[in-house]
């Protein structure tokens, strides 16, 4: 995206600007670190970009051909790493990019993660929400494209959306930066315990839910403090190779030891990654 | 690492025995149960005005990803694109021949007039232009009408819903539902759907995907296909259901190359592949109209001059091949006609002749120069033979060579089944990257081509 001169008065102007700074690569030490989900053309890119600026870190997953890119804002004096994730439909399929958002969501133990939909599409779009939501607590949906779905006559009613999820549901669009101020804020909200989130979980048939039930005290005793071992049950009995591995290997039990130790530097965690 | 009460291992035992009890299609109700809560959700918090096309697409794609009417819709429109292209090639590539046969012959006069000796005029024009003018006449007009309908579809979205309706088969044979996709590609070029085989994360299905991949007719068989069922089994017909026939003998091939595809994966499955099916999602994108201007490049400028800028490369080469091969001799007999005799037994035990043989032989590089290859043999160089239209190719062939039906249908099939062109061979041996699995990709094809016509031709002649 290229910044034209009225997307800077706009920032100028806004009232954001007063306390959000766009950090780019300069963000050195960070406070926290916000993953950037989303399906593929819903304006991800243009909520990163609006957030961090133009100048951002762009390489390639350790060990992928995938792009990775890493950028950084401050607001409220707190400075927030903002790690953009491929664009996925869904994270059941284990694709290279699924693969990669999945890993990181669950290895890279993100502060936030915040989902971006598309407005217009939003039933296809809270298929990823609601994978995401299993893995991770600490969700923030973006309902980006507002105004088009405007133009095309649909109204999307946040409100209602944000309490059938359990996580909070900010409309913005991303290309007008309008909205993101109240993103940021419900970033700074949900990490800071201020806002506090309860993900719905997908109903599952009465015998999937049983054998759910019967694994997640052993994951949970196998790996304790663990805070997705439904979700990694669930796994399981997909047969998920990686999973599986990530059990065996003991990845699993170890992330609950990063978790009392703050993360100061990425890229340890991607190393992580790097070696399974 | 932490103190563990648990071990891992009993999880995973657990688990497993879990696993078993669900049945495999828990992939299916979790995505099913996922999509359930999607659209609630959705449903409660989105009011939709005046714009109705999300509801446009799901009703459509309710008819033609119907269990019930989806496959005939998918025949339907297949057999249509068949016939519009073989009802409308026909003129254009009569015209196109009668053109380039007139340059050549105004050229060879010229060349004569200049004093040029005869084994230049004849290696340039007999040889090298020949096969160039054979290859644009006979393959451009098909391909120019070909193209553009194939990426009309492609444009509007419909080739997903094609695998959509395709995948339960493949997850029956043991391969990846995805590969009814790859498969798809297949039918615009085998290197790109072996290429396109990446999108299939397990190493074992996207084996099975790559080596199947051949069993598909690419845009460089589809000429000679529609060739071969225009002159031949068309003729069989009544002149008014001539292009019916046709069209309809061109999709029976397709899905005999369908067949072939599910076959070969589940034998492969069954033996030197084993494994589970994994699961996948499939998004069945929105339809768009497609862009005029983007399909008249795409299908003119990436596909037909692609094809045909391939086809040229290839054949001007082998038109110099076989003008060398028919003019020396050897005690008195060309080198064109003893290959041809030395492959003629075998031809015939499959129901073709040495000259086809030779002539797939010559066009390893590029199955689009098969049939011009063939019939410049059987020309040979000094019969100036004047073959412009599609009626004087069958008197040519059904006169003055025997062919009868039994060599069409065969021709057909060995055209549909045999080994991949160098191409499609270099880009297996790149994904991957395995001598021994380039080889099987190369010589199974080749296997259940010889296996099929030699079946097709002894049963024909029990019958006949």
């Amino acid at each position: 995206m290229t910044p034209t001169a009225a997307a800077h008065s706009n920032c100028e102007t806004c009232p954001a600007h007063a306390q959000l700074a766009q950090m780019g690569v300069s963000l050195g030490k960070f406070d926290y670190l916000v993953a950037l989900a989303g399906n593929p053309n819903t304006g991800k890119s243009s909520v990163f970009n609006a957030l961090t600026g133009l100048r951002q870190h762009v390489g390639n997953w350790t060990g992928k051909t995938v792009m990775r890119a890493e950028g950084g804002y401050a607001f409220q004096t707190l400075r927030y790493k903002l790690v953009d994730l491929p664009g996925t439909y869904s994270l059941l399929s284990a694709s290279e990019d699924e693969e990669i958002s999945r890993n990181f969501l669950l290895f890279g133990r993100p502060d936030c993660t915040v989902v971006v939909v598309d407005a217009t599409a939003l039933e296809r779009n809270l298929n990823l929400v609601l994978q995401v939501m299993e893995i991770t607590d600490r969700v923030v949906v973006c309902v980006n494209l507002m105004d088009e779905a405007q133009r095309k006559g649909i109204e999307v009613d946040v409100r209602s959306l944000s309490r059938d999820l359990g996580v909070p549901a900010v409309p913005t669009v991303a290309r007008t930066k309008e909205g993101l101020h109240e993103l940021v804020q419900t970033i700074a909200d949900l990490i800071s315990g201020a806002v506090i989130s309860k993900p719905v979980h997908p109903s599952h048939p009465p015998e999937l839910e049983s054998a759910v039930d019967e694994l997640v005290p052993l994951i949970e005793q196998s790996a304790p403090g663990l805070p997705n071992a439904r979700w990694v049950a669930l796994r399981l009995l997909d047969g998920d190779h990686k999973v599986r591995q990530a059990l065996l290997s003991g990845e699993l039990a170890d992330l609950e030891s990063q978790q009392s130790a703050p993360i100061e530097e990425i890229s340890s965690v991607v190393a992580l990654q790097g070696r399974q | 690492m932490t103190a563990k009460v648990a071990d891992p291992k009993t999880v995973l035992l657990r688990a497993d025995h879990l696993r078993r009890q669900i049945g495999d299609d828990f992939r299916d109700r979790i995505v099913s149960s996922l999509y359930a809560d999607a659209r609630r959700i959705a449903d409660r918090s989105v009011r939709i005005g005046a714009d109705q096309k999300w509801d446009w697409d799901q009703k459509v794609d309710r008819i033609v990803t119907s269990p019930v009417l989806g496959l005939p819709i998918m025949l339907g429109i297949l057999s249509l694109v068949f016939w519009i292209t073989i009802v409308g090639a026909n003129y254009p590539s009569q015209m196109l021949a009668e053109f380039f046969f007139v340059v050549e012959s105004t050229a060879v006069d010229l060349f004569t007039d200049w004093g040029v000796p005869d084994w230049i005029t004849g290696f340039i024009w007999n040889g090298v232009f020949r096969g160039l003018s054979w290859v644009v006449s006979v393959m451009l007009p098909p391909m120019a009408i070909f193209f553009p309908m194939f990426t009309i579809l492609e444009d509007l979205g419909y080739l997903p819903r094609v695998a959509f309706n395709l995948d339960w088969l493949f997850r029956k044979s043991g391969a990846h539902g995805k590969q009814a996709l790859t498969m798809a590609m297949g039918f615009g070029c085998n290197a790109a759907g072996v290429t396109a085989t990446r999108v299939i994360d397990s190493p074992r299905e996207r084996l099975i995907a790559i080596l199947t991949n051949n069993f598909v007719p690419c845009n460089g068989r589809f000429p000679t296909l529609i060739m071969l069922a225009t002159i031949f089994v068309a003729a069989a017909f009544p002149p008014a259901f001539a292009s019916f026939a046709a069209a309809g003998a061109v999709v029976g091939v397709v899905l005999i190359g369908v067949g072939f595809t599910l076959l070969a994966s589940w034998l492969l499955a069954r033996t030197v592949l084993q494994g589970e099916a994994s699961a996948f999602t499939l998004e069945l994108p929105p339809y768009r109209r497609p862009s005029i201007m983007r399909i008249l490049y795409t299908s003119l400028i990436d596909r037909t001059i692609f094809v045909l800028w391939r086809a040229i490369m290839t054949a001007a080469p082998a038109g110099a091949v076989i003008w060398i091969l028919a003019n020396i001799n050897v005690a008195g007999v060309s080198l064109a006609q003893r290959s041809a005799d030395f492959l003629d037994l075998l031809g015939f035990a499959i129901g073709l002749d040495g000259v086809i043989l030779l002539a797939y032989v010559i066009a390893i590089p590029a199955n689009e120069i098969v049939v011009p290859t063939m019939l410049m043999i059987y020309m040979g160089v000094g019969m100036m033979s004047d073959v412009t239209s599609y009626d004087e190719i069958r008197a040519l062939l059904v006169e003055q060579q025997g062919w009868t039906m039994l060599t069409a249908v065969n021709l057909m099939l060995f055209s549909l089944l045999h080994n991949p062109c160098a191409t499609t061979i270099i880009t297996i041996w790149k994904e991957t990257r395995s001598t021994k699995w380039t080889t099987i990709g190369a010589l199974m094809p080749l296997f259940f081509a010889f296996a099929v016509t030699f079946a097709v031709a002894t049963l024909w002649r029990i019958i006949a």
